[in-house]
């Protein structure tokens, strides 16, 4: 069942960022950003959390799932260690993802060259 | 005067001819509805070179070698080169023809380059400046997509009105002297920047549409020409939309193009196989286009006169990121078939 | 042409073709749902073979994720599927290794330094910049509200 979730909650999130692109003026990567921005309101306000919950990967795996784990991050060090926490528990907690794309990234754009179209 | 001015924008050219032309061209041009009739096809996008500003550089160099060859001169035979990309500071031009030892001079009409280059280089010829001018442009879809839009591997999707930028380089050297047989350039329309508010960098060809349009409207008007003087009527890349545009404007004032007008944008590619969208654009559009397609024909006789509008949208990245509309350029040049 | 400026956008906007909505949502949702299945079928392969723990799971989703869109636009698939999916290839964390791949491949002919590395995070920068901004706003907030609450939030 969490496959069915993940699948249509997943591709509605996808839906949405298409309507923005082909519906309003809006470039890729202001979309990216409203997204993301989103997705860490609606981890601060404890709602995104639920739909992971019910979704999974369906939720995690688009960019406002990021935005939740920054967030959720961020309140879980405010918690335990207090105000320096507002800094260090968002990068902390997507840490693997950041790090991820920084390595990837690098030995990606190493090996490949970009194909002519 | 000289009594060669016919109105604000227009100047009558005397005994002033095309020597030759050559264009060269990328793989999915060649591959287009006009494949066969450019002279070099590019066995890939690089073309032996490190990188794709080299490629083009070296396209624009090899164009003007081919006509010059084609002209039956020697490079030292040509007194000026008039050149322009769209690379920030023409770099394709500037690195391209430093190995020629032309004495150069660089120009920036963005896709309108080709026929600002024949335009100056007509009436440098036609003053008595020169005996021989070439003029020469590129465009390279892979250098061009880096510094208007987005890396090659990005995922985006285009919007149904943006255009595909031409890989292609042409250049055409203008000699005086005119006898039978002959293409002859006899008139030239210098364009203004004319700016209809469009912002979308993606329109290209609804924001240069106005401009295309001001400038055919003065062409006639102080010509005197009607459209039916000219076998064919060609803008740039103002592709699918701007074509439109263009057609629908004109008879709205009683000007009908419709039977002998195209644009080089939509002629390059089979825009539905080649999923090109809007049709063709770049430097190198009406360039390949006219150097390579037209002016052959016109040698051919198949084609007797023939009015080139080439067409540029002056916008740059920084301009689009600040907002601000994309403005238009449009340069008409009359090319005639002397057959008596 | 008597038109106006304004007169001219809307008339432009007329003569300008639209994209198919339909199409392209559609092609979004399919391409957007399926990546996340991918996701989930990868979450499972971690939790139940791999023995992970769920939030360890889900980390480990990411990378792997990241580092498919990352080899995916390295090999030319990304940018080719990306043209089907739009929306459905954007949204996914695989876009954002592609936002991040692309550029770097792309200017690696300006150097190491200057091109690759300094282009990284040309396009995907923004995601970083105001999710963590966001995210540290929020953080202040929910501090401030703790004085109030005691801490209990």
């Amino acid at each position: 069942m969490t496959f069915v979730n993940a699948f249509w909650v997943g591709g509605l999130i996808c839906a949405i960022a298409q309507i923005l692109i082909d519906k309003t003026k809006l470039t890729p990567g202001r979309i990216l950003v409203t997204f993301v921005v989103a997705g860490a309101v609606l981890g601060g306000l404890g709602v995104y959390d639920k739909i992971v919950d019910f979704a999974g990967a369906g939720a995690t795996v688009p960019i406002v799932g990021f935005g939740n784990v920054l967030v959720k991050g961020t309140i879980k060090a405010v918690r335990e260690i207090g105000a320096i926490g507002i800094l260090t528990g968002g990068v902390e907690a997507a840490a693997g993802g950041i790090s991820a794309a920084v390595v990837f990234g690098f030995l990606m754009a190493v090996i490949f060259n970009p194909k002519s179209k | 005067m000289s009594g060669r001015k016919c109105g604000k924008q227009t100047v009558k050219i005397d005994n002033v001819r095309v020597a030759a032309s050559a264009a060269i061209v990328g793989n999915k041009e060649a591959e287009g509805p006009l494949g066969e009739f450019f002279d070099i096809t590019l066995p890939d996008s690089e073309w032996n070179e490190t990188t794709w500003e080299k490629t083009e550089a070296k396209m624009q160099r090899e164009a003007v070698r081919l006509a010059v060859v084609k002209a039956n001169r020697r490079l030292d035979d040509i007194d000026r080169v008039l050149a322009g990309d769209l690379l920030n500071q023409c770099i394709s031009a500037g690195f391209g023809l430093r190995e020629l030892e032309i004495p150069f001079y660089g120009i920036y009409g963005a896709c309108s380059t080709m026929i600002e280059g024949i335009s100056i280089g007509s009436m440098l010829v036609c003053g008595g400046f020169a005996e021989s001018v070439a003029a020469v442009t590129s465009s390279h879809f892979c250098t061009a997509e880096r510094q208007y839009r987005n890396p090659l591997e990005y995922g985006g999707q285009r919007t149904p009105t943006a255009q595909w930028t031409v890989t292609g380089a042409a250049s055409a050297v203008l000699e005086s002297g005119v006898s039978v047989g002959d293409i002859a350039v006899t008139h030239i329309t210098a364009g203004k920047i004319v700016d209809m508010g469009v912002k979308d960098a993606n329109n290209m060809g609804g924001a240069m549409a106005p401009a295309a349009y001001d400038t055919i409207t003065a062409h006639f008007k102080e010509t005197g020409f009607k459209p039916s003087d000219y076998d064919m009527i060609v803008t740039g890349d103002l592709g699918s939309v701007g074509a439109d545009i263009l057609v629908e404007q004109l008879k709205a004032d009683g000007i009908d193009i419709s039977k002998n007008y195209n644009d080089c944008g939509c002629m390059i590619y089979d825009a539905e196989k080649q999923d090109v969208h809007a049709g063709g654009s770049g430097c190198g559009c009406i360039g390949s286009v006219l150097c390579g397609y037209l002016l052959k024909e016109m040698r051919k006789g198949r084609i007797k006169s023939l009015l080139a509008v080439g067409t540029g949208a002056l916008l740059s990245q920084t301009s689009t990121l600040q907002g601000e509309t994309v403005p238009g350029i449009a340069h008409a040049a009359t090319f005639r078939m002397i057959d008596k | 042409m008597k038109y106006t400026k304004q007169e001219y956008q809307e008339y432009l906007e007329k003569k300008s073709p639209n994209s198919s909505l339909i199409k392209d949502v559609l092609a979004a949702f399919l391409v957007g749902g399926a990546i996340c299945v991918v996701g989930q079928a990868i979450f499972c392969i971690y939790k139940n073979f791999g023995g992970l723990s769920d939030d360890t799971a889900k980390t480990a989703v990411s990378i792997t994720m990241i580092f498919l869109g990352a080899f995916l636009t390295g090999t030319d698939v990304y940018g080719r599927l990306a043209k089907f999916g739009g929306g459905g290839t954007l949204v996914p964390i695989t876009g954002f290794a592609n936002a991040i791949v692309s550029p770097a491949m792309e200017f690696k002919r300006e150097g190491y330094v200057m091109g690759l590395a300094a282009k990284m995070f040309s396009i995907a920068g923004p995601v970083l910049v105001y999710g963590i901004c966001a995210s540290a706003a929020i953080g202040v907030i929910y501090y401030i509200c703790g004085f109030f609450t005691g801490g209990a939030l």
